[in-house]
């Protein structure tokens, strides 16, 4: 499928054409990711297939449930082709037939639930494999330092490039393989991989420097170094997970099968023994129905759907363009206590805006306003932006002044030593007019330097507005003409996203803490995480004070889910229970975290969550919903098996179903078909509302564990009805 | 059914006094086994730190689950052997007025097994056995020890469920002497006292023999049997001094006594869960678990008893009753459906139904296994439930310890087979619940139908098996069932009707009373040391709750579905039918 590590290096050869794989490029931009409708013809074909070809004892020998059945699927086979020739259960020939058919039913039922599954994992990786290319690569020789456009390059098939090679791809070329670009900018088309077709800016340095096989420069030219040999990109990757091709079973499944397997021991075990008691009280039950009533006691519903569980989750996590390492990173989503959330993107809006003026020392609202507005008009940042809309609607300020008319400005940029930005207007002749707007401190300074008084009113302005955890921007100005002075301040408000308090206060009902992550001082911090309704808050973080809340939290038992980007971000990512990268981080990033999120979304991580809890609650629904299906088919098949040794067992025949055999065959056939009515439970998951622990165990326990009771009472009458019904009985 | 206020009162009485009695028991257990200070340390300490001298323990040595299982193996082989090696050679060893023979092999083995698992089933009639040194030094001695095991083993597996770090669950030499030496001889001697107070002997005479009202001469066995009577109610051993049990009047002598005797069953088990919420820092924990049992001795004890008092409605018919006949009109009628005055076969008259079947319900729900009836006797639903609750590995209130470690397990299995459906890895005392825990877990709950349905498949089939058997037909099955699930369960209480002291019978008896109780312990005591080293996490509003009556619920439903359930197929053809058969007229 993907070409291995160890395959040769033979330089100048053409990659060999392999299955599943184009061999031109891909040139279509992808819809986003639509999720597959359940019953995909093309799915449930591949699937019906699939089952039959899945009753390979070697490949059943894993699930011991269905394996049991199909041992029992057998003997009553065997049993069956006896009555053709043994006269003695050859009355019984067509109810041995029935029972054995329906355990064969049975048996592809389950195979069919998993091969489902894997189909609509496959038609996923299908999609993705499309991505692929087989592109030529153009290799720089090792050792090259300096970079220009048509600079000399070999070129190569993308398969055969390995770790630390460095190509340069230019605007028309597909990345061959992922890597990191150390030279250049360009804009990519990332479509491929993430299903968003506008395209994202990629540069060396910084966090944005990752780029992934598969996705194409539309403008300039980089150079990249290759960081993946062949078959463990990331597209490699994401296809093998998808495919579910070598799927780890996860911790929680094993224990599972375990208490699967012990409880289809116990049931081997009453079965088996049942019948030297039968032949002691006179008359030994056939064959047939003591497998019958084995199959019927074994757990083979959640045997059956369990693996289709598994896969279908990570089914959900991909729908929601989110990609887990593994199915263990899934589940331990399911178990997160703690989520640390970074503030801006994820309960901010990226940008602060400009909220109020607030002018001080006698100046008035529209001095501040119009000198405001001046400094911000060549100032490009949503900040910026911001307060120009706010001058301009709220303050009624001209956007065109009079000294831009009359004179040349020149836009001084913010930089992180000046921490300030503003204007310089030329006025012809005159010295010019400095407006400059920033950190309170740095503008007092500024300021101060120029002989400017400090008004009384401003520090209790800028604490006000620092205490309510906006940012606020001095802005003085120092004209020639006048004497410099300090105008007012700009409330910069930092925006919570619609929702948030809503959605931090269900996961809260979940049992999940949130905790804010920002730069922000404690002040600043503290009022957005009380706007915003988060539990807790880490002001001025670090990635040393982030990494270690998240060890404080786990040291005290919780599990901690974290999203993060950046280079430095990665040992935290690593260190957290669930770390989700987002796909615009760097590699580093996205090798630490055990999830990458395709949209780079951070507020994913609140799904992310409940796809993992929705996991854990359809397997334990299911196993639920399992076991107290006994109790019915106890019922069923006892009186069944005995009733022509002891009459009086007709008694427990409380359903008064028509004869033991339809007795034993209704029960066999609600089994089969009840898996087939569960496989939609089991791919969509059951649904998951937020509410505390207790009640959902109750509205659980009573709709799998009362409900999984009764229903099959009903659901064998009704068989045993239709059967009589057909004279089948 | 038919229930009689008689019946119920009583009922309700000793489950106010098991209340009641509950935290005091469970707080005591702590001091000694957690808090190390009790009433009697000044005094006890001294002689406690002396074994530790001699025997060269360090009190403050920690072991982990395997050195704890170890230690507890050594130490119950070493007493098995001893056992047997005195019942081989009782004949030529003192104090043996009758001048008993020693055992032979089968038998002794039987024996000791039985009484080294706290099974203490009796293959032989004490009295005409064994002799004085064997009764006291041989089978007493495992009376206190194999209780005191029982119950360190709990304390050592709750240690593993609650410990925050590290891997250590005590030190089994230190819990045993502790046991023994706070626990069981303060208050036997008491209990032993006020057995001697309302009648019981206590005495190394030989046997007496006695002029009867009538005329008639017999001899009157005695011995030192107020000792003994102590020791095997209070560590739920059951093993009798007499054959008849507690339903000898020289061992149960009045109905003060069998209520002592009684309540001394579940002193322990409901003790140890008060131990146990006390411990996980959660008293609601313990109350829950305490509540479970609770329904599931309380509807034993209602069923078993509606079940006597109705008796064998056949004998209603053919006019045999043993209750004054009610005149209405012009004939004498009796209770149409019920056998009047309920079924009183195999009953002390001096306890009646009512002290009868709660006894049995009490002895069967706790690994005792003492008896004041015969249970053979009972009506088939009436036996059944006894017998329905050793399968279920004596949870309710549980002994001394067996049971209580046998709950734990039903209650991580019912975490894990619910607790997915709160959306999170199941947790117990913020414990996961991981592959090792349910691994052993699902081994521990594979042991009791394994002994009790392969041994009984197995006799059943076999012809000497079969001519055992006092009853044909499904009582005789119940009879085969009844000796294994009471083997395995290391309950020894008898249903009778069996004449087990058969090479064949005392070598599989044997076999499943070791597995019943090493093959459970050993995984559960793994269980243990799987959660003694596991992180806490915190307890939030998405943690499973493993309180309250919703989880007492959850647990009562898993023990009935996954425990109860494997037995109906043979119940079906055992009780189950012959209730069914009774009642249309045909009874064996």
């Amino acid at each position: 499928m993907t070409p291995s590590v160890d395959q040769p290096l033979v330089t100048g050869d053409a990659p060999k054409p392999q299955k599943g794989r184009i061999g031109r490029r891909q040139t279509t931009v992808r819809q986003p990711r639509q999720s597959i409708s359940l019953f995909e013809p093309k799915i449930l074909g591949r699937a019906v297939v699939d089952s039959f070809k899945k009753l390979d004892p070697r490949l059943q020998a894993r699930n011991p449930v269905m394996f049991v059945v199909e041992v029992g699927s057998v003997v009553t086979s065997i049993e069956f082709l006896r009555s053709l020739v043994d006269s003695s259960i050859s009355a019984d020939r067509g109810f041995i037939l029935t029972v054995t058919l329906w355990l064969w039913f049975t048996v592809i039922f389950a195979n069919f639930a998993e091969a489902m599954a894997e189909g609509r994992g496959k038609a996923q990786a299908d999609t993705l494999r499309k991505a692929r290319t087989d592109t030529l690569a153009k290799r720089l020789p090792a050792g090259t330092t300096t970079y220009q456009v048509g600079m000399a390059a070999e070129s190569v098939a993308a398969p055969q490039l390995r770790k630390g090679d460095l190509v340069l791809v230019e605007a028309g070329d597909a990345i061959p393989s992922d890597g990191e670009i150390i030279a250049g900018v360009a804009s990519v088309d990332e479509s491929a991989i993430t299903g968003e077709s506008a395209p994202v800016i990629r540069e060396s340095g910084g966090d944005r420097s990752a780029v992934t096989g598969g996705t194409k420069v539309l403008s300039d030219w980089i150079i990249v170094r290759i960081t993946a040999d062949p078959g463990s990109t990331f597209l490699d990757r994401m296809i093998a997970l998808v495919e579910g091709a070598n799927r780890q079973k996860t911790p929680n499944e094993i224990a599972l099968n375990i208490l699967l397997a012990v409880l289809t021991i116990i049931f081997l075990l009453a079965v088996v023994t049942l019948e030297p008691f039968a032949i002691y009280s006179g008359n030994p039950v056939s064959i047939t129905a003591l497998v019958a009533l084995l199959v019927c006691l074994i757990p083979t519903t959640i045997g059956g759907l369990l693996s289709s569980i598994g896969i279908a989750g990570m089914d959900r996590m991909v729908q929601r363009n989110v990609l887990a390492t593994s199915g263990r990173a899934v589940e331990a989503a399911g178990d997160v206590d703690v989520l640390l959330l970074d503030k801006t993107g994820t309960i901010t809006l990226g940008n602060r805006m400009a909220s109020e003026f607030i002018p001080v020392g006698g100046a008035s609202a529209a001095d501040l306003a119009q000198a405001a507005m001046l400094s911000s008009i060549p100032d490009e940042t949503p900040e910026g932006r911001s307060i120009v809309v706010l001058a301009r609607d709220t303050y009624k300020v001209s956007e065109v002044g009079n000294d831009v008319q009359t004179g040349a400005m020149t836009f001084i940029p913010f930089s992180a030593t000046t921490r300030m930005s503003g204007v310089d207007v030329g006025a012809n002749g005159h010295a010019p007019r400095e407006i400059r707007k920033g950190a309170a401190d740095a503008v007092i300074t500024w300021a101060r330097e120029r002989q400017a008084a400090t008004p009384a009113d401003l520090q209790p302005a800028v604490e006000r507005i620092a205490r309510a955890g906006g940012t606020p921007l001095v802005v003085a100005e120092s004209d020639g003409d006048a004497a410099p002075r300090i105008l007012g301040v700009i409330y910069l408000k930092d925006i919570v996203k619609q929702g948030m308090r809503e959605r931090f206060d269900q996961l809260r009902k979940m049992g999940i803490r949130t905790v804010m992550i920002t730069g922000d001082n404690p002040l600043t911090a503290k009022a957005i995480a009380d706007e915003a309704g988060v539990d807790d808050f880490l002001a001025q973080a670090t990635p040393e004070t982030k990494m270690k809340l998240i060890r404080e939290q786990q040291a005290g038992g919780r599990l901690v889910a974290m999203t993060g980007d950046g280079t430095n971000d990665a040992p935290a990512l690593a260190q957290a229970d669930v770390g989700v990268a987002m796909n615009t981080g760097t590699q580093a990033a996205k090798e630490a975290g055990n999830m990458v999120d395709l949209d780079s979304n951070p507020t994913k991580l609140i799904e992310i969550v409940e796809v993992g809890k929705q996991l854990l609650i359809t397997r334990g629904a299911l196993t639920t919903f399992s076991i107290a299906n006994d109790v019915a088919k106890y019922f069923a098949i006892i009186p069944a098996v005995f009733v022509a040794t002891f009459p009086q067992l007709q008694t427990l025949n409380v359903m008064g179903l028509a004869t033991p055999h339809s007795a034993i065959l209704s029960a066999v056939i609600f089994n089969a078909l009840i898996i087939i009515a569960l496989i939609p439970l089991a791919l969509r998951g059951v649904k998951y509302r937020a509410v505390g622990a207790g009640r959902l165990l109750r509205d659980n326990l009573l709709l799998y564990g009362v409900g999984g009771i009764i229903l099959p009472f009903a659901g064998i009458k009704a068989i045993d009805l239709i059967l009589a019904a057909l004279h089948l009985s | 059914m038919t229930f009689t206020f008689n019946g119920l009162a009583q009922i309700a009485v000793y489950f106010g006094l098991i209340v009641l009695l509950t935290k005091p028991v469970g707080l005591y257990l702590n001091a000694v086994f957690e808090k190390k200070n009790t009433w009697f340390e000044r005094v006890l300490h001294p002689v406690e730190r002396g074994f530790y001298w001699v025997s060269g323990v360090k009190e403050d040595e920690q072991q982990d689950w395997k050195a704890y299982t170890v230690a507890m193996l050594i130490f119950s082989v070493a007493g098995l052997l001893l056992l047997y090696a005195i019942e081989r050679m009782q004949g030529v060893l003192p104090a043996n007025p009758q001048n008993f023979a020693g055992l032979d092999p089968a038998l002794a083995w039987n024996t000791a097994v039985s009484f080294t698992t706290n099974t203490n089933w009796q293959n032989y009639g004490g009295e005409t056995t064994m002799s004085y040194l064997t009764q006291m030094l041989g089978l007493a001695f495992h009376n206190f020890t194999s209780a005191a095991v029982g119950i360190v083993l709990a304390v050592a597996v709750i240690r593993g469920f609650v410990r925050r770090s590290g891997k250590s669950l005590g030190n089994f030499w230190v819990d045993l002497t502790r046991c023994i030496l706070y626990i069981l001889l303060p208050i036997c001697v008491v209990y032993a006292l006020f057995l001697v107070w309302q009648g019981v002997p206590q005495t190394f005479n030989g046997y007496t023999p006695v002029t009867s009202l009538e005329g008639f001469k017999q001899t009157l066995a005695l011995g030192p049997v107020a000792s003994q009577e102590a020791i095997k109610m209070l560590g739920t051993n059951g093993g009798g001094f007499f054959n008849a049990n507690s339903a000898h009047p020289f061992e149960n002598p009045t109905p003060f006594t069998n209520l002592i005797e009684m309540l001394s069953i579940f002193t322990f088990g409901a003790g140890l869960l008060y131990f146990f919420g006390k411990v996980a820092g959660n008293l609601k924990i313990g109350w829950s678990l305490f509540g479970a049992v609770s329904f599931l001795f309380l509807a034993g004890a209602v069923i078993t008893l509606g079940a006597e008092q109705q008796g064998n409605p056949l004998l209603a018919t053919v006019h045999a009753t043993n209750a004054p006949l009610v005149q209405i009109d012009q004939g004498y009628h009796e209770y149409a459906l019920a056998q009047p005055g309920g079924n009183m076969e195999g009953k002390e008259t001096r306890f009646g139904i009512a002290s009868s079947t709660l006894f049995a319900t009490i002895t069967t729900d706790a690994s005792c296994g003492a008896i004041n009836s015969w249970h053979d006797s009972f009506t088939p639903i009436g036996g059944m439930i006894p017998m329905l609750n050793i399968a279920l590995g004596e949870i309710v209130f549980g002994g001394v310890g067996s049971g209580h470690y046998g709950l734990l397990m039903f209650a991580i299995l019912s975490v894990f087979i619910a607790g997915l459906m709160v959306g999170r890895t199941p947790e117990y005392l913020g414990k996961k619940i991981e592959q090792q825990e349910v691994k052993m877990a699902s081994i521990a709950l594979l042991i009791l139908p394994l002994s009790i349905l392969c041994f009984s498949a197995f006799a059943v089939v076999y012809s000497h098996g079969v001519s055992q058997i006092a009853n044909p037909g499904p009582h005789g099955l119940s009879e085969i069932l009844y000796l294994y699930t009471s083997s395995t369960g290391n309950n020894g209480s008898a249903f009778g009707g069996i004449a087990a002291n058969t090479p064949f019978y005392n070598w599989t008896g044997a076999f499943a009373m070791l597995v019943g109780r090493f093959g459970f312990v050993i995984p559960i005591m793994a269980l243990g040391g799987a959660l003694a080293g596991k992180r806490i996490a915190p307890v939030g509003p998405g943690t499973l709750p493993t309180s309250g009556g919703l989880f007492a619920a959850l647990v009562v439903g898993v023990i009935l579905i996954v425990g109860a359930l494997t037995f109906f197929p043979a119940y079906a053809l055992g009780p189950i039918v012959e209730h069914l058969l009774m009642l249309s007229g045909k009874s064996f």
